[in-house]
Order: C-alpha cells, then structure tokens, then sequence
C-alpha cells in the first residue's frame, strides 16, 4: 500500500471494478417507502388505532346498508294505519315485542320481523330509529369537517403565503372568533337560524331533503370553526416557504396559486389529516348537544342527541331507550378519537420516535 | 415583570374588550334579524297592541339607535332591560338569581375536577406504564369521550331513578351533588391527562436527578420539586374548563332541574325571550372571555421561561 500518505501518486488499485461481493453491500434490501406508506404501517402497527378504525368503519357501513334492507322505516308509525284508527299497541313496545295486528300474523303462522329495541312512544320501531340517527350524526360529523377543511385551508394558506397586511388581518379576525366562546354562539346562531325562515328559502331544492337545521348547522360551522385548522395551516406554511423549493419554484416562474397548490398544502397535508380527523368527533358532540337541547336536526329524522332527548321523559319505563344511544355516540367519539390520537402518532413528524 | 410582559398583558386585555364587543355586537344584531319579533308567539294581538308594545320596549327606533342605546346600558349599568316573557322582572335580576346558584355548582364542580385531576394525573405519572397508570387512562379517555348530557342522565339513570341514593331534583343541596359530579369528570379527566404529561415531563428533567442524587427524600422531590413545576400547564386549562362547566351547566340545570341561570337560558330560548338571551349569552360570554384572559396572564407570569407570541 501507499506508505507515504503525502503523496501525490494515484493509488491505481482504487480504480478496480468492484467485485460481485462489493457490488452486493450496494443493493437495496429493502423498497424504498413514501411518507404516506411509512405512516400507514405506524398506524396499523398501533393496535388501538386500528381497532377504532376497524369499530368506525363497521358502524359507518352498518348506518348505511341497514336501512336498505330493514322492512320498517325510522318515521313510520306502525299503529298508523290508513283509513283505521291508530292501533295503540304499538307504541311502547319493549324489545322483541309484537303490536295486536301481527301478534294475529303470528299466530296465522306468518313471519313478522322482530322490533330488535321495541319501538317508541310514537310506535316507530327504535332499531331503525338509532341507526338512522347514527347516520345522521355521521354525516353531520363528516361533512362539517370537510366545510371547516375547506375554508380553514383557504383562509390560512392565503394568510400564510401572503404574510404582511393580509396576513395581520386575517390573523386579528381568526384571534377574535377563536376567542367567543364557541358553544354560546353556536346556540345562539342555532336558535336565531330555526326561526329565520330558511326552511321557505330552501324548499323545493335539495337542501330541503336536508332539513334546515342541519343546515343553519353547517352554515354554524362554517362561520366559528373554521380558525384552528386556518392558525394551524398558516404556520406550517410560514415555516414552509422558507425553504429553497419554494426559492426555486418562483425563481422560475412559478405563480402563487400553484406554489400553495403543488409545494406548500402537500407539505401540509399531515397536520390537515389530524385536526380533521380530529374535528369529527367534536362536530358530532356539537350537533348531539344541540339535538339534546331541542336545536339539532328536524322531527321526525332522528340523530343520536335528540334520541337521547326523547328518551329523558319516559327514563323511569324505558331506562334502555336512553341507554341505546348513549352508548352508541360514546363508541362513535371514542373511537374517533383513539383513531385521530392514533393518526396523529403516526403522521406528525414532530412526533416520531 | 419586563416591558414585554407588560405589552403582552395590554395587548390581551385590549383583545378580550374587543371580543366582548364583538359578542355584544353579534349577539344584537342576530337577535334583531329573527323575522316577526319578539312578540310574534303571543296570541291574537291586535295591531295597535303590537306598536304600543313595540313602544315600550323601545323596538320602533331606528336600529342603528336601539344598538347604542342597548351597548351604553349593558356597559354603563349592566341594563340588559325587562324580560319579555317573565313580566316585571329586569334580565340582571333573573341573570343574578340564577348565577347565586350556578357559581355555586360550578365552583364546586372546578375544585372538585381540579384536586381529583392533579391527585390522578400525578399518582399515573408516578406510576408509569403500572396498572394504575392505565386504569386512569383508560377511565379519563371514557369520560371525555362522554358528552356532558350523556353523562348527566345515566348518572340520573342510575343512583337517582334505579338507586335512589340521591334526589332527582337539584334544588336541595343534597340533589346537588350529581349535577356537580356530571360537570366535574370530564374537566377531573383532561386536568388528569394534563398533570399526567407535564409530571412526566418535570421528572426527566437534571434538576429532578440532581435532587436524587444528593439524596432527597422520594416525597420531598414530588411535593417540592415535581408537582409544584408540573401544575404550571394546568393554569393554561381554566380558561376551556370555564367554557365546558359553562356550556354543560346549560344541559346539566336542565337534566336535574337546577334553578340555575342554565334553565333560564335554554327556556328562554324555547321561549324566545330576547332580552334574556342576549343578557345570558353577553354575561356568560364576558365571564369566559375573563378567565381566558386571565389564565393566559397567570401563565406567562408564573412561567417567565415562556417565550411570548
């Protein structure tokens, strides 16, 4: 070898084409990972997480084939018949319990389908009540989010990117409405929307399927939640257009729009995964509390809270009516949440290790 | 306390006037857009009954006028004007009533939460990774999954209704006592959770070795060194906790018939009596806005570490 290391000579063994055994250290052992595949196997590695996802996806699916095949629907009075008076041994029913019109089927030898949590003081069968109610607390949940996602992300990417004069009153707006007191002024709106005659501004048209409450509910989130999600977005893009991609990009032309677009929201996308992950939870106890205080969404549609409402006046007969949904959006926030804790482990940068 | 400090606190205090204003401001206007007015509900009223009922309470002036009108009284003399539904009586009155009681359950419902939240958060901390540990944390994540309703009725459910170890209605000091522990356990779990992280936090750190290392007895390092330094963080957390003992008292009154200033807001809702609305949301409002402001404050001076904005 070379015995004076101060040598200007080239050492030629340096130069020799690699053996198969060096060439070997030089091959991948394992394919390269994204960073979306790399949070996707720490989420699944984390088994509570995945359990909440698997608890959230099965009753989601459940909310939405059941009504498809269950003979009876969530506002159809059973003792309502046409041309008859109202058979009132249908109302009250306890579980697995049949009205006088099919106890006589049954006793014919017909098959009546079984009302799985009897039915309520109206004689609708609570099975299908509940599930419908826990699609409906679904989608408020799930689009709300997607509402304040979309107008966080708007506010806060334009507040981020611009900086200076927009940035500063955007920035006062989001510091004041983030600090009203959000419930207080979601009652208040709720309760000034039920009577400000949007049910006739929207008749007609798809939204009065809808109803108008949950409307004035979505128009609520709109307004009020919207400012966590643009703070958060707005940071992590201060922090992002410093960096040379960004240089480089308007360097060669680049336009705003596309440089939030294609550089700094992808580079978001995490944090805008987790707070809105984590929204949904807190939408659906929002429009569950309201429910509960007579706000929620319009009679006869059921939603988990104003199940719950319902079932208050008669807890002392029928403790389970209030037990059903109680559980039932508890196991829906719960999981949620664990799910969105879950989702957070595994996809903020910030928190790996 | 530095200029910096000093600036900061004037600056919050400046934001909390501005948003009590907004509140104001926004609560007034969306009363005043509901369509048919206050008196709309009441039966067969006669044309003439209706303007000299608008008269009285003053709803035929411009509204630019009514507004500053109502804006000097609320801030001048605390006037929030009669109610409409509940005659003869003026809205500071019912408001004061009602909050006699619900400072009441609310204080107790916050002190209870926060000794039994610092107790757990720190025994968990302690006890990391142990079966206690996880009991806390299991049970904490259950009770802040629970809505507050939720909770309040199967408490009802159960030791009022099926039990009967406690009444069922809230307006004896006995019958208190389940309105408190509902609005108590969601606020007991986060402070746990809260205490619990900022502990584990405090315990790793060199001055907690330190302190072993010279051979500090176990108890004196939790209660002089660990505890004091961990409880820091919790300050930051009266604020959310006012908001939620708020906002639940509001169902909570109603579940347990507490004659608190909670019923009066959600009947006066039901029962569209505008005055009492708008008092409630503006007062409730302002006292949630406070105690942000002030457990902001308390941390920033408690802690000088804190890095302002």
């Amino acid at each position: 070898m070379n015995k004076n290391p101060f040598t200007l000579h080239v050492d030629l063994d340096d130069f020799l084409p690699a053996s198969d055994e060096e060439k070997a250290y030089m091959v991948q052992m394992r394919p390269s990972t994204t960073f979306f595949k790399d949070g996707m196997k720490r989420l699944f590695k984390n088994k509570i997480a995945t359990i909440s996802l698997i608890a959230i996806v099965l009753i989601t699916l459940a909310s939405i084939l059941i009504p498809m095949f269950w003979p009876y629907k969530y506002d159809a009075m059973l003792g309502v018949r046409p041309g008859k008076p109202v058979d009132s041994s249908y109302n009250n029913l306890a579980p697995f319990q049949y009205g006088e019109t099919e106890q006589k089927r049954i006793a014919e030898g017909e098959k009546v389908f079984p009302h799985v949590f009897g039915t309520d003081s109206a004689g609708r069968d609570y099975f299908i009540r509940v599930v419908y109610g826990t699609r409906i607390s679904l989608a408020v949940g799930f689009f709300a989010s997607i509402i304040v996602l979309i107008i966080g992300m708007l506010v806060g990417s334009v507040a981020g990117y611009c900086g200076g004069k927009v940035d500063l009153i955007i920035m006062r707006i989001v510091d004041i409405i983030y600090s009203l007191p959000d419930m207080l002024m979601v009652i208040l709106l709720a309760s000034v929307l039920k009577q400000s005659g949007l049910d006739k501004a929207i008749e007609g048209t798809v939204l009065a399927k809808i109803g108008s409450n949950i409307i004035s509910l979505f128009i609520i989130f709109a307004l009020l939640y919207w400012v966590s999600m643009s703070r958060q977005i707005r940071g992590q893009i201060l922090s992002l257009k410093e960096q040379e991609y960004v240089l480089a990009a308007k360097s060669t032309g680049a336009k705003p729009s596309w440089i939030i677009r294609k550089h700094l929201l992808p580079n978001c996308i995490s944090v805008v995964i987790i707070s809105t992950a984590l929204q949904i939870p807190s939408a659906i106890f929002t429009e569950s509390y309201l429910s509960f205080l007579g706000l929620g969404v319009n009679a006869p549609m059921p939603s988990l809270g104003s199940l719950a409402s319902d079932a208050l006046n008669g807890i002392t007969s029928y403790p389970y009516r209030l037990l059903i949904p109680a559980v039932a959006i508890s196991l829906i926030v719960l999981s949620l949440n664990l799910f969105g804790d879950g989702l957070r482990d595994a996809f903020d940068p910030k928190l790996k290790n | 306390m530095n200029t910096k400090t000093l600036m900061y606190i004037l600056k919050r205090i400046a934001l909390a006037l501005l948003t009590v204003w907004v509140v104001i401001t926004v609560t007034f206007f969306v009363m005043r857009a509901v369509p048919g007015g206050p008196f709309l509900g009441e039966k067969a009223i006669t044309e003439s009954a209706q303007a000299a009922l608008e008269a009285k309470y003053g709803l035929d002036k411009p509204l630019m006028e009514q507004y500053f009108t109502y804006l000097k009284d609320v801030v001048t003399r605390f006037d929030f004007g009669p109610s409409l539904k509940l005659r003869g009586r003026q809205v500071l009155d019912i408001i004061v009533d009602g909050m006699k009681v619900s400072v009441k359950l609310g204080l107790t419902a916050a002190g209870i939460a926060l000794v039994c939240g610092i107790v757990l958060g720190a025994a968990a901390a302690l006890r990391r990774n142990k079966l206690i540990d996880k009991v806390i944390m299991v049970l904490t994540t259950a009770c802040i999954s629970m809505p507050s309703f939720i909770m309040g009725t199967l408490l009802l459910l159960v030791f009022a209704l099926q039990l009967a170890i406690f009444p069922a209605n809230g307006e004896t000091a006995k019958g208190l006592i389940l309105p408190i522990i509902t609005l108590s356990l969601s606020p007991m779990a986060n402070i746990t959770r809260l205490t619990r992280s900022s502990m584990l936090d405090v315990l790793g750190q060199d001055y907690i070795r330190t302190a072993r290392a010279k051979g500090v007895s176990q108890w004196k390092i939790i209660f002089g060194h660990a505890l004091k330094n961990s409880l820091i963080p919790v300050i930051t957390y009266f604020g959310p906790m006012l908001a939620y003992i708020v906002t639940g008292s509001l169902v909570v009154e109603q579940i347990f018939a507490v004659p608190g200033i909670g019923r009066y807001f959600v009947s006066s809702i039901t029962g569209r009596d505008y005055p009492l609305i708008m008092g409630t949301t503006i007062v409730l409002a302002t006292l949630i806005v406070v105690m942000n402001l002030v457990s902001d404050i308390l941390y920033k001076i408690v802690d000088p570490r804190i890095n302002l904005e």
